[in-house]
């Protein structure tokens, strides 16, 4: 095992450890959750509130649709080499009455997803620097 | 109705990967548009230009690039900048000069030069920008369209050998078309040895970017009388409107949809809306339309489309393209310049360049492409940031 301290890839934009979750913020007046974080003006065209709180999100939800990335992303999106495909996932959570988009955990092809399946919030390395292991966050089925 | 105006000229320069500079194209769509119009450059007294972001200055003021590319003699210009939609919105500004009574004859021009290699965004660490995110987390362009694909295969069963024909379909129109890029026909095996690029999605069912421009003389209606052009074909609506909160789709380069979690907010689908305002402004319904230019980004992206026209009831788009309905020669052909597929993008140009193809089929004179009888159009386009554009076209 390297002995790299675990980063999150992107600041702020979930919880780390086993559990984790996706952080967002919720408008104080009309009750509207944004990923990622919207702090300065709602986008309610019913609302003009500048309140708004941060709440972590819902970790599972709804597959509302799949792919995968057969080829190689540009930067800046750090390739290991050689380049792995891996699949994506778009999760729609139902309190928050969103879809949010996110890789699929190391393994798992597009050939074992299905649209409406349940899906949960890992984390899993994005790519490693010199002195850390970038995490983020990744979907996965939920196994029984 | 009080609200059309009449396409005079059509011209488009052909599309490829040309290097050109842009200008060079706009003025080519420019002189075929005025010579197809027969109108002198100097009776023009409004150019509307879509912008380019891929050539410096000069395409932010794409409208007075190509004025004075064309000679200053002058005339107010304008350029408009939306997108996929930038020719519709350029479209729409001459419509509202010429309506108001500012002038009677406008240019409207769109033309790109894309630039070589991949078009990715700037490094560093930037999270406050939704194109660096998603590209950081692996998720590019063909993501978003191959998530739709899927869920048509899942929810409507549309099967991989349905977005081949797609192609196939296209590819045959295309064929038949001097100014498209791609002109080779293809069989459903080719398609499917293309490499898949994100599943379902192979290589052959994504457009490219190309260079090209396209080009349209319009004016008040009665200034098509007087120069005894009165049965030239009509802008009868242009619908540009914005989405409407919450979009429950997931567009690109967003990571995530709106929430529709507050009172009073439901999800809606943005391509779904934008041609209910086309319809209502032109006053018909699409039980009237003959012919359809749509947005094929993707082969399955055009299934999709033609439900968001409701040209198809909801999931029933690939039982159209089956039975051979949208093909040239079928009920309602789709997409018979051959589209995107044949085109490629051309920013700019592709929202006018539709209406060139509509202009051309509502006159009789596609030629091999012909479709008998067409005398209604409507074409549909989509870009980032809300921007998206349907018009409608009358013989
Ligand atoms: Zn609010």
């Amino acid at each position: 095992m390297s002995n790299k301290a675990l980063a999150p890839a992107i600041e702020g934009w979930h919880t780390m450890g086993d559990q984790p979750r996706l952080i967002g913020t919720r408008c104080c007046d009309c009750g509207t959750y944004f990923f990622p974080k919207q702090n300065d003006y709602c986008k309610n065209p019913d609302c003009d509130s500048s309140e708004f709180e941060e709440v972590e999100l819902s970790r599972s939800g709804e597959l509302w649709s799949y792919t995968n990335a057969s080829y190689k992303p540009p930067a800046p999106f750090v390739a290991a080499d050689p380049f792995e495909p891996f699949a994506i996932a778009a999760v729609q959570l139902e309190k928050e009455q969103m879809t949010v988009l996110g890789q699929v955990a190391g393994g798992i092809g597009v050939e074992q997803l299905k649209i409406g399946m349940p899906m949960e919030l890992v984390l899993e390395t994005l790519h490693e620097t010199d002195d850390e292991i970038k995490v983020t966050w990744k979907w996965k089925p939920v196994t029984a | 109705m009080s609200n059309e105006i009449a396409i005079l000229g059509a011209g488009m320069h052909p599309w490829g990967k040309w290097g050109h500079n842009f200008v060079q194209y706009g003025v080519a769509a420019a002189r075929a548009a005025l010579s197809d119009a027969g109108v002198p450059w100097r009776d023009v007294r409004f150019v509307s230009g879509g912008a380019t972001m891929r050539c410096g200055y000069p395409g932010y003021v794409a409208g007075a690039t190509f004025a004075q590319a064309l000679g200053w003699q002058g005339a107010e210009v304008n350029t408009s900048y939306a997108a996929c939609a930038s020719g519709s919105q350029a479209l729409a500004a001459a419509r509202n000069k010429i309506l108001a009574g500012e002038c009677e004859v406008a240019l409207v021009v769109g033309a790109d030069t894309t630039p070589k290699g991949f078009l990715a965004p700037a490094g560093g660490y930037r999270p406050e920008d939704p194109d660096w995110v998603r590209f950081y987390l692996g998720i590019t362009n063909p993501t978003y369209f191959a998530l739709y694909a899927r869920r048509r295969m899942d929810l409507y069963g549309d099967t991989l050998e349905d977005f081949a024909a797609v192609k196939v379909k296209n590819a045959a129109a295309g064929s038949k078309n001097p100014l498209a890029r791609y002109r080779k026909c293809f069989t459903p095996e080719d398609v499917a040895a293309s490499a898949m690029v994100a599943d379902p999605l192979r290589l052959m069912d994504i457009c490219a970017t190309s260079d090209g421009g396209a080009a349209l003389i319009v004016s008040s209606v009665d200034y098509a009388k007087r120069i005894g052009k009165g049965d030239a074909p009509r802008v009868a609506a242009i619908s540009t409107v914005t989405p409407t909160f919450a979009s429950g789709v997931v567009e690109m380069p967003d990571i995530a949809t709106d929430s529709a979690a507050a009172v009073g907010i439901d999800a809606h689908s943005y391509r779904a809306s934008l041609p209910i305002k086309a319809y209502e402004e032109a006053g018909i319904g699409p039980e009237d339309v003959n012919i359809a230019e749509v947005y094929d980004l993707s082969t399955a992206l055009e299934l999709d489309w033609i439900e968001d026209l409701q040209l198809a009831p909801r999931g029933e788009a690939a039982q159209l393209l089956r039975r051979g309905d949208t093909a040239i020669g079928g009920r309602i052909p789709v997409n018979t310049s051959g589209g995107l597929a044949c085109f490629g993008e051309a920013v700019p140009a592709q929202a006018i360049a539709q209406i060139c193809e509509l202009t051309w089929q509502l006159r009789g004179q596609a030629g091999e492409r012909q479709v008998e009888g067409a005398k209604v159009g409507i074409t549909a386009n989509q870009g980032l940031f809300g921007h998206g554009s349907s018009v409608i076209v009358k013989a």
